[in-house]
């Protein structure tokens, strides 16, 4: 038996162009709408980091009206850029590859997963209305802390920062849904011979981060729902005056928070799992070491919170430090994962090579500075100064954030049926690459000097001056580096070239279906004996299976090929 | 809802893949169950930091309100009661009994719904007496906690319904009732997190 032919279902009745995108249950659609819609907001969250880095630019008060349209910028800024573009759209990514990698037809709830996306553009709407209301948008930081958020007229007396928990609790509800239908999919949903142990990476980081979503975002709604009593209904869990507990609320905010970072790194570091392996022309070094460190990071996510609260005297410092420090070693073996898999490989310097190294490089910076806060001393001189927000820009910019960016380069072909430009995307990498290190880097030293995060203004005499005024250049220099990218995606939907199945000699199943997949995804899947299942089809699986009776069917594509075919095919 | 092969494809079968082990629709409730009970755990938390920051627990004014031999005994045992009918109400149906599991979710479905009128009744005499979200920390702790339970116990009572009207339709049998054990999964989660919510407020 050398295929499995799969007859596609009933074929849907034809809707409308746009009336079949706002109905769809198909994961493609939603992955690709999950993708836009992410990248809108990133556009949107960007915006308001241009607004803060021209306010910092120099010192004094000379672009916003008064500091509290800063505080609202860099609030919004935080929130759109976590849980409106880095969550949803690494989702996004996960949603449109992870059925196609485990050869399913859809995900196991699709109406479920068109209504987690649909929660997306409705909670970033509620969020922004903010602007709207009397007092302004949000402003106690992406954290919103007690007393900061509660209601007050010192505080945040306006319904902005409802709209802020109420915008929070359906994003958290679309992602706990998603992760849910994340799970079931990978559990049940996977094709003949696709034992977990064969999964590509990519799923396999899904995997985890969909546990983490479940266990931890319920945690962050509990302390939404919280602190809404607080402020609507005269609760007093975080408010001392009343007899609440401030720390609390750190306390329940950080138990997801925390996670939440691996939600947002996981998935980019399963991208890269799959774009170093293809552009190598190498299998991912140490697969079964990097699926046990990924789950090791998600199992050690959960006992490293209050690292973030270090400072309040209210945390056993020796422990969370240390849960801290050994965090550092899964991810260590990742490193030699990816550097190994690379070595003595092909290397084809594409696009989304280019910022898989990106990732490694600046990721490898964020892990280290991260390490080095770990360390309580360092901590407590560093608290909510400019280093913590370079170490968390490293992370989710430079790992994250360039992870998204190598996914796209790499699955663009199979969404879209055409290949970005090489050239173009190479500028986009080039501009974003300097204009990342040269905003976030200079906020190491300014950390270093005890500059504080969250403030509009600054005394000249402080000696930040330069710092600030490089990230500021370099922030705008992001800024123009979107410009090639969006530019590229318009071209080369209309004149790019045709990419065909599988541009990049792939090794996992999405590239065994035509660009783009039919609403089946699938009209026969290859022999899957392995995690490299293109890989063993392309090659003749030479190591698999030799005995096996040779079939021939006419017409076949080399892939779908029983042991041998696929060598002639190659040849 | 079945795998990537199932649709004319005569190989699933034998390699193992088709319908194998736990359904989709029930290990995704039992997923969205393991989401819930993180989410109440959030809230058992703040009542414990709560409870630890302000002694004496309960406070004086609102003592002698929560005893536990009075009405919430009643509705305690009531949610109990009905989890075991819920149960019966499964295993009629695993059986293909379809009277009998009518019959059973009829009475776990008014069972539900006795008790949501109880905590109504409960929550009229405490706001009469003048215990509200805003008077304090027992107060809040106290309705959230409890006014959560109630909002499942809610979701629980519409799904019983669904299920209900789902089984005189006939559209349950020994085979198909995925959506049945489902249910009754959720039920049985709102009843021990009762079970547990009584513990904490009027026991310990």
């Amino acid at each position: 038996m050398a295929t499995h032919a799969l007859s596609p279902a009933a074929v849907p009745a034809y809707r409308g162009g746009i009336y079949e995108w706002l109905t769809t249950t198909d994961h493609k659609k939603i992955g690709i709408m999950y993708v836009i819609n992410s990248f809108l907001f990133f556009l949107v969250g960007g915006m308001f980091a241009l607004l803060v880095r021209t306010e910092l630019a120099q010192p004094g008060i000379q672009f916003f009206t008064n500091e509290h349209v800063y505080n609202e910028s860099f609030s919004i800024h935080a929130t759109v850029m976590i849980f409106l573009f880095i969550i949803p759209m690494l989702a996004g990514l996960g949603n449109y590859a992870v059925p196609l990698m485990i050869g399913a037809p859809d995900m196991a709830f699709p109406r479920i997963n068109a209504l987690s996306f649909w929660m997306l553009p409705l909670g970033g709407i509620l969020l922004l209305m903010g602007f709207l209301v009397p007092g302004g948008a949000a402003a106690a930081g992406w954290t919103s802390y007690p007393p900061l958020s509660e209601r007050g007229a010192l505080s945040s007396p306006g319904a902005g920062q409802d709209l802020w928990i109420v915008a929070l609790i359906l994003i958290g509800t679309s992602s706990i849904l998603g992760g849910i239908n994340f799970l079931v999919t990978i559990f049940k949903m996977r094709a003949p011979g696709m034992t977990l142990f064969r999964m590509p990476i990519m799923v396999w980081t899904i995997l985890v981060t969909s546990v983490l979503v479940v266990m931890a975002t319920p945690v962050i709604t509990s302390a939404l729902v919280m602190l809404f009593i607080d402020r609507n209904y005269g609760g007093s869990f975080f408010n001392p005056e009343t007899g609440g507990t401030a720390v609390l609320y750190q306390n329940v905010f950080w138990f997801y928070s925390h996670p939440a970072v691996y939600v947002m790194v996981l998935p980019a570091m399963g991208v890269i799992s799959e774009v170093l392996p293809v552009f190598s022309r190498k299998p991912l070094f140490g697969y079964k070491a990097f699926i046990f460190a990924t789950a090791g990071i998600g199992a050690l996510g959960f006992s490293v919170w209050a690292h973030h609260m270090f400072t309040t005297g209210a945390v056993f410092l020796p422990f969370f430090a240390l849960m801290t420090f050994f965090i550092a070693v899964p991810t260590g073996v990742k490193m030699f994962n990816w550097v190994f898999t690379m070595f003595r490989g092909q290397l084809t310097f594409s696009t989304p090579l280019i910022f898989a190294i990106g990732f490694l490089t600046m990721f490898l910076i964020g892990g280290i500075n991260g390490a080095f806060s770990a360390a309580v001393p360092v901590d407590f001189a560093l608290h909510d100064t400019y280093w913590v927000v370079a170490h968390l820009h490293y992370v989710l910019f430079g790992g994250s954030v360039f992870g998204v960016f190598a996914g796209l380069y790499y699955w663009f072909p199979k969404m879209t049926g055409r290949m970005l430009d090489e050239g173009l995307g190479k500028v986009h990498f080039a501009l974003m690459f300097i204009g990342f290190n040269l905003t976030f880097f200079p906020m190491h030293m300014l950390g270093i000097k005890g500059m504080p995060r969250r403030i509009a203004d600054y005394a000249s005499t402080a000696g930040w001056n330069d710092w600030n005024l490089l990230a500021t250049v370099g922030g705008f220099l992001i800024g123009i580096s979107m410009l090639p990218f969006i530019w590229n995606v318009f071209v080369s939907l209309r004149n790019g070239k045709v990419a065909g199945d599988d541009p990049w000699e792939g090794n996992t199943l999405e590239w065994a279906t035509s660009s783009p997949p039919p609403p089946y995804n699938f009209d026969r899947l290859p022999e899957i004996r392995s995690e490299r299942p293109l890989f063993d089809a392309r090659h003749g699986l030479v190591a698999h299976d030799t005995n096996a009776p040779r079939e021939v069917e006419d017409g076949q594509k080399a892939i779908g090929a029983g042991p041998g075919e696929g060598r002639e095919g190659q040849a | 809802m079945t795998g990537a092969v199932s649709h004319g494809d005569p190989h699933a079968a034998e390699s193992g893949h088709a319908q194998r082990g736990i359904s989709n629709p029930i290990l995704g409730m039992a997923l969205f169950i393991t989401s819930e009970v993180m989410f109440f755990s959030g809230l058992f938390a703040a009542y414990f930091a709560t409870r630890a920051a302000n002694q004496p627990w309960p406070p004086e004014a609102f003592g002698e309100l929560l005893e536990p031999l009075s009405l919430i005994l009643v509705a305690t045992i009531i949610l109990i009661l009905s989890s075991f009918t819920c149960q019966f109400a499964v295993w009629s149906i695993r059986k293909g009994d379809r009277a009998g599991f009518i019959r059973n979710i009829s009475i776990t479905f008014v069972l539900g719904i006795i008790f949501l009128v109880m905590q109504m009744y409960d929550y009229s005499i405490l706001f009469g007496e003048g215990m509200t979200l805003g008077s304090g920390p027992f107060g809040t702790t106290y309705y959230t906690l409890t006014g959560f339970h109630g909002a499942h116990v809610f979701g629980g009572v519409l799904m019983l319904g669904v299920v209900l009207y789902r089984g005189l339709a006939g559209q349950f049998s020994a085979k198909h009732h995925d959506a049945v054990e489902a249910v009754s999964l959720y039920w049985h989660f709102v009843d021990v997190v009762w079970i547990l919510l009584f513990s904490i407020l009027y026991l310990v």
